[in-house]
Parts: C-alpha cells; sequence; structure tokens
C-alpha cells in the first residue's frame, strides 16, 4: 500500500501529512498574543539588525549597480554622476571587443560543466552508493578539489599546464623550442585547459550532491523493481533517476550559478587574457584596472544580474511554494 | 547432500557479481587516483630542489627530496603574518554569521509573522547572487565610508572590518535558510511551554533553541570556515595593501614576489591548502551535512 503511493508519487514520502499544520497556525497566534512590549522589540531587533545588514551591502548595491549602469560617474563627487540613458549598453554590445566573447565563454562554461563532471559525478556517485568497500577512501579523493580554495586549484593546475616545466609538455615532449603547446596563453587551448581544472572540482562537488540524493532514495523501489526483474540499468533509469529530480533542480541551479561566478580560477591561470574572457573578470578588470569606469562596469554587473535573477527567482519561488505546502 | 547445493547455488548466484565487483574497485581506484594526479605532481615537485629540476628537467627520477621548499616559501614570504590575518578575519565573520543568522532563522521559524517568507526568499537570493553583481557600488560604497579611528585605514575599504562586514551579509542568506529550516524541525511545543513560563523571547532564543541547533551548527560553522578561508575576490578587490590581505588572495602577490621557482609556487600553494584540508579531514562529517543540508531541502 505505501509502495504504491511512494512509486506513484516519490514527492509525497518527504512531504509530512498535513495534519499539525492548522495546529501550528494556532499555536503561533497563541505566541503573539502572549508576546509583552519588550519581546516585540527584541523581537524587531533579532531580524531588524541582519536584514539591514544584508540589504544594505547585497541588495542596495545591486540596486545601485543597476542605477549606475545609466550614468557616467568618476567616483569623486556625487555631482559628478551623469544620466546618459543607455549609451553604456549601447557601448557595450557593439564596441566593446570582449563583451561578446565573454558572454560565449561564460555559455561555454555552464554547457561544459552540465554535460562532462556532472553525469560524472553521478555515475561516480551510483558507484559509490551500493555499499562497496573502501567508498570513503574514494569519496574524500573525489571531494578533495572542492575543498581546497579555487586559487590554490589555479596554481597547482598550472604546474600542470606549464609550457616550460608543466607535467603534460614533459610527457609528450612539447618543451622544447619550436614545439611548444602553450595551454595558458593560446587564446584557442586556453579556455578548454582552464574548464578540465574546473571540471575536475566539480565533479567531485556533483558527487556528493547525488550521494545525498541517493541515500534518500527509498530502499524498497530498489527491491521492487530487482522483483520485477529489471536490470541495473534499467532500475537506474526509469526508478531511480525519476525520483532524483529535486537534487536535480539543485544541480542545475548551483552549476548555473558557478558558471556565473566563475573567476577565480581564470584570474589566477592568466588573468582572464585573451580567450578565458567571462563577465565576472570584465566587471573586476573594470574596478581594479587603471581606466575604472563606473557606469560601464555596473553595465556589465546588471547583465550578470538579470541572467542570475532570471535562474535564481523562478527557483526559489518554487523551492518555497512546496515548502509553504509541506 | 542439500547442503552443499545450497552453497553451490549461493556461490552461482555470487559468482557473476564478483568480477563486476573487482572491475569496479579498479575503475574507481584508477579514476581516484587520477582526480589525485595534479595535486600530488605538486607535492612532488615541491618536494624537489630546484636546482635539480632545472638540470634534470620535472618528469626525472628524484635524487633528493626534502621539505625545504615549504620552509623557505613559509619563511621567505612571512606567510604567519597572512595566516594571522585571515584569522582576524575568518574567526569574527563565522561567529557574527552564525549569531545573526540563527537570531533571523529563529524569528522566521517561530513566530508566523507576514512578512517572513519574503524576508527569507530575500535573504536566500542574496546569497546565489554573483559577487560581481555588487562589486562596483560596494567597493565605491567602501571608499566613501569613513571610519577614522576605527580601521587602521579610516575607511571600510581595505580594513579587516569591511571583510567581515561584506562576509557575514552574504553568507548570511545560506545560513538563515538552512537553520531555520532546522529549526522548523523542532517541536513547537518547548517553545510554547517556555512561553506560557513567562520566558522572554530572548531566553527562548538563547537557552532553549540554539542549544538544540547545535549539529546544524556545527556543520555550518564548518562550511563557513572553509568559505571565508577560501575566499579569493573580496580581498582581492576590497583590500589594497598587500600586507593586509588574507592568505588565500596573498598567495597571486606572494607567487610573484617571493616564489620565484615553480617549485616554490607549489610549495607556497600547497602550504594555503593545508589548513581547510586539516579542517576537512577532522570535520568530514559535518562539511558534507552541511553542504548537503543546504541543498536537500532547496
Amino acid at each position: 500500500m505505501t509502495m504504491e503511493t511512494t512509486t506513484k508519487n516519490p514527492e509525497a514520502a518527504s512531504v509530512p501529512p498535513p495534519g499539525p499544520a492548522p495546529a501550528k497556525r494556532r499555536v503561533t497566534q497563541g505566541h503573539r498574543r502572549l508576546l509583552t512590549r519588550r519581546d516585540r522589540i527584541t523581537l524587531a531587533v533579532m531580524a531588524g539588525v541582519p536584514t539591514i545588514l544584508h540589504l544594505a551591502l547585497v541588495w542596495v548595491t545591486a540596486l545601485a549597480s543597476i542605477a549606475l549602469a545609466f550614468t557616467t560617474w568618476d567616483g569623486i563627487g556625487f555631482d559628478s554622476i551623469k544620466w546618459v540613458g543607455l549609451e553604456n549598453f549601447k557601448q557595450l554590445f557593439s564596441d566593446n571587443p570582449q563583451f561578446w566573447p565573454a558572454v560565449e565563454h561564460n555559455v561555454i562554461w555552464f554547457v561544459v560543466l552540465i554535460l562532462v563532471p556532472t553525469p560524472l559525478g553521478l555515475f561516480l556517485a551510483v558507484q559509490l552508493d551500493k555499499r562497496i568497500r573502501f567508498s570513503r577512501v574514494y569519496q574524500t579523493a573525489f571531494f578533495l578539489p572542492v575543498v581546497i580554495s579555487m586559487a590554490c586549484i589555479g596554481f597547482v593546475w598550472q604546474l600542470v599546464y606549464n609550457p616550460d616545466t608543466g607535467l603534460i609538455n614533459s610527457l609528450i615532449g612539447a618543451n622544447k623550442p619550436g614545439h611548444y603547446i602553450d595551454w595558458i596563453g593560446d587564446p584557442k587551448l586556453n579556455l578548454w585547459a582552464v574548464l578540465v581544472a574546473a571540471s575536475w572540482r566539480h565533479t567531485g562537488y556533483m558527487m556528493i550532491l547525488y550521494l545525498a540524493g541517493l541515500k534518500s532514495v527509498d530502499p524498497s523501489l530498489r527491491e521492487a523493481s530487482a522483483l520485477d526483474g529489471a536490470n541495473e540499468w534499467q532500475t537506474f533509469k526509469s526508478v531511480i533517476f525519476p525520483t532524483l529530480r529535486p537534487t536535480n533542480t539543485v544541480v542545475l541551479v548551483v552549476t548555473i550559478i558557478e558558471a556565473l561566478r566563475a573567476f577565480d580560477l581564470v584570474f589566477v591561470f592568466n588573468k582572464g587574457a585573451q580567450g578565458t574572457e567571462l563577465l565576472s573578470i570584465l566587471v573586476t578588470n573594470n574596478i581594479i584596472g587603471e581606466s575604472s569606469r563606473i557606469g560601464y562596469g555596473s553595465a556589465i554587473a546588471v547583465v550578470l544580474l538579470v541572467i542570475s535573477l532570471a535562474v535564481i527567482i523562478p527557483y526559489l519561488v518554487a523551492t518555497f511554494r512546496k515548502e509553504r505546502r509541506s | 547432500m542439500s547442503a552443499p547445493t545450497l552453497a553451490a547455488g549461493a556461490l552461482k548466484k555470487r559468482a557473476p557479481l564478483r568480477p563486476a565487483r573487482v572491475l569496479l574497485h579498479v575503475f574507481l581506484a584508477g579514476t581516484a587516483l587520477a582526480w589525485l594526479a595534479p595535486l600530488l605532481w605538486a607535492v612532488f615537485s615541491a618536494l624537489r630542489p630546484y636546482s635539480e629540476t632545472s638540470a634534470k628537467g620535472y618528469v626525472s627520477w628524484p635524487d633528493k627530496l626534502s621539505l625545504d621548499n615549504f620552509t623557505n616559501a613559509f619563511e621567505q614570504s612571512d606567510m604567519m603574518h597572512y595566516f594571522g590575518n585571515t584569522l582576524l578575519i575568518a574567526v569574527p565573520a563565522v561567529l557574527l554569521t552564525l549569531f545573526l543568522s540563527s537570531m533571523v532563522a529563529f524569528y522566521v521559524s517561530r513566530f508566523d509573522f507576514r512578512l517572513n517568507l519574503a524576508l527569507l526568499l530575500v535573504f536566500t537570493a542574496g546569497n546565489l547572487l554573483p559577487q560581481q553583481v555588487i562589486i562596483t557600488p560596494l567597493y565605491r560604497l567602501y571608499l566613501l565610508t569613513n571610519l577614522p579611528g576605527i580601521t587602521a585605514s579610516g575607511k571600510l575599504y581595505d580594513s579587516a572590518l569591511g571583510l567581515v562586514l561584506i562576509h557575514v551579509a552574504f553568507q548570511s542568506g545560506f545560513c538563515a535558510f538552512v537553520l531555520s529550516n532546522y529549526m522548523r524541525s523542532l517541536p513547537h511545543e518547548l517553545t510554547e511551554a517556555a512561553l506560557v513560563d513567562g520566558a522572554s523571547v530572548w531566553r527562548m532564543y538563547w537557552q532553549i533553541t540554539l542549544p538544540l541547533c547545535k549539529p546544524a551548527m556545527a556543520a555550518l560553522a564548518t562550511l563557513l570556515s572553509i568559505w571565508i578561508y577560501n575566499d579569493f575576490f573580496w580581498a582581492l578587490v576590497l583590500i589594497s595593501t598587500g600586507e593586509n590581505m588574507p592568505i588565500t588572495s596573498a598567495l597571486n602577490n606572494l607567487s610573484g614576489q617571493y616564489f620565484t621557482d615553480p617549485n616554490l609556487v607549489a610549495a607556497g600553494a600547497l602550504l594555503t591548502a593545508i589548513p581547510t584540508l586539516v579542517v576537512y579531514f577532522v570535520l568530514q562529517r559535518q562539511f558534507v551535512s552541511g553542504l548537503t543540508l543546504g541543498s536537500n531541502k532547496g
């Protein structure tokens, strides 16, 4: 009986019965009535201080990015802020030789992460979920790159890719003059080289997320499918994978966000030189570079913001709606 | 008579499984080794003297392995100082993030006021934004905020305080989300009973709710420590004096200034990874559970 319901609606298992909900409402209303004046002030401070800090540093600045994107400003006095309308965006879209390559690289970054390390992470998770020996040891090895800082990873992979002294060129004999393969400098190669490093890290992350997802799969589903005579692949394809839907959503969102956030690795690798431009790098170069153009840098940030929110908001709204129901 | 056949039957059943298991172990061990290869290569390079590798090439049999590069990298660059900077930023940032986000979570999960869902949404969405979206105005804000006497630079810019604040503001989104989910799973009767007994809201939070959240707090503390330690971007932009940088961001400058050959770079980079690795190996369970706590629910 229970098995049938779980097979039909795997999400039902994670949703508690709707019984306690009205009771909860009554309790919280009771809470409210018992509050003294001092309690109310305490509560206001408890919720208010963190909210103000968060809003001021994250959302006010995000809104300021939007506002500044339509202006030019030298950053010195507030009177020098001038409204220029869409001028920054016009320049960005038509005159900046780095902008469209950067957009393309961010897209490639996402496509590669979702096509290579994500399925690989899922595959490893499925294998490691089979209650085999040394599972912990393998997990640690795959997960190690996730713990280390991106900056450190950048340096470690430079040792692999260095044209003169690196592992790859030394192994294939490409470190002699005339035979150089410049993995870091060559604009045709460097994005792929850095993506190998990024995928190396992303695989472990995906593996951990999927392992957690697999742990919550009802074991009776597997038994039922084995009794029906399904082989391993069939079981995975038609029983396990569909129940991983919540994990898949998280993985998709995490991967998109990672692709938009990609920065440290490239910056350490070659400072975002030709071939590895990214939106995040363009924004940063606009600040720490010699010619800081505030309005222009904000316009790039707005592009990044719009793409991010297009992913974040639907995801969060769906998540919270589900939670409110439960 | 029946016993041997039964055993044979069992064997037959297991027999086709065995080679598959062996193959799986070979595959996993091979992949795991390949996964560790870049790190092992860095360790190998760091253990060899530069004179030897420049004469024989990097792919060669080592004559001498020593920790000299590690001690040199550590001493020449005064790495202790940068680890100190990190500690000065990470410890207050982690404590403050947990403190503030647990208060928000307490409010959101225990008092069903109208705004709570919107509040949580704002916090979580803020945490998911790429940092570069807000950096241009933030940078200006930090330059314009004068704090004479409070920070060494007289501004929020180029100060540990500035970094702590942005870490707290940014990370509290994720923590508030995780903790409010956790607190919602605690029985309501606990706080209700306390309230009926006349306990103040603060006591309900500090003496009843928080102690019950210890597992979630431990997981988040581990996660936050590693994230803040590993931060590269905020310090790169918001700190201008090389001396004030935390270790991860300082690595970039140090590699140009002090780490003059690849062996030293390898040693220096690996040294910065040691604290995270120690935390990870000691608190592996907390780390992984923290990571999946947030994602499973969300």
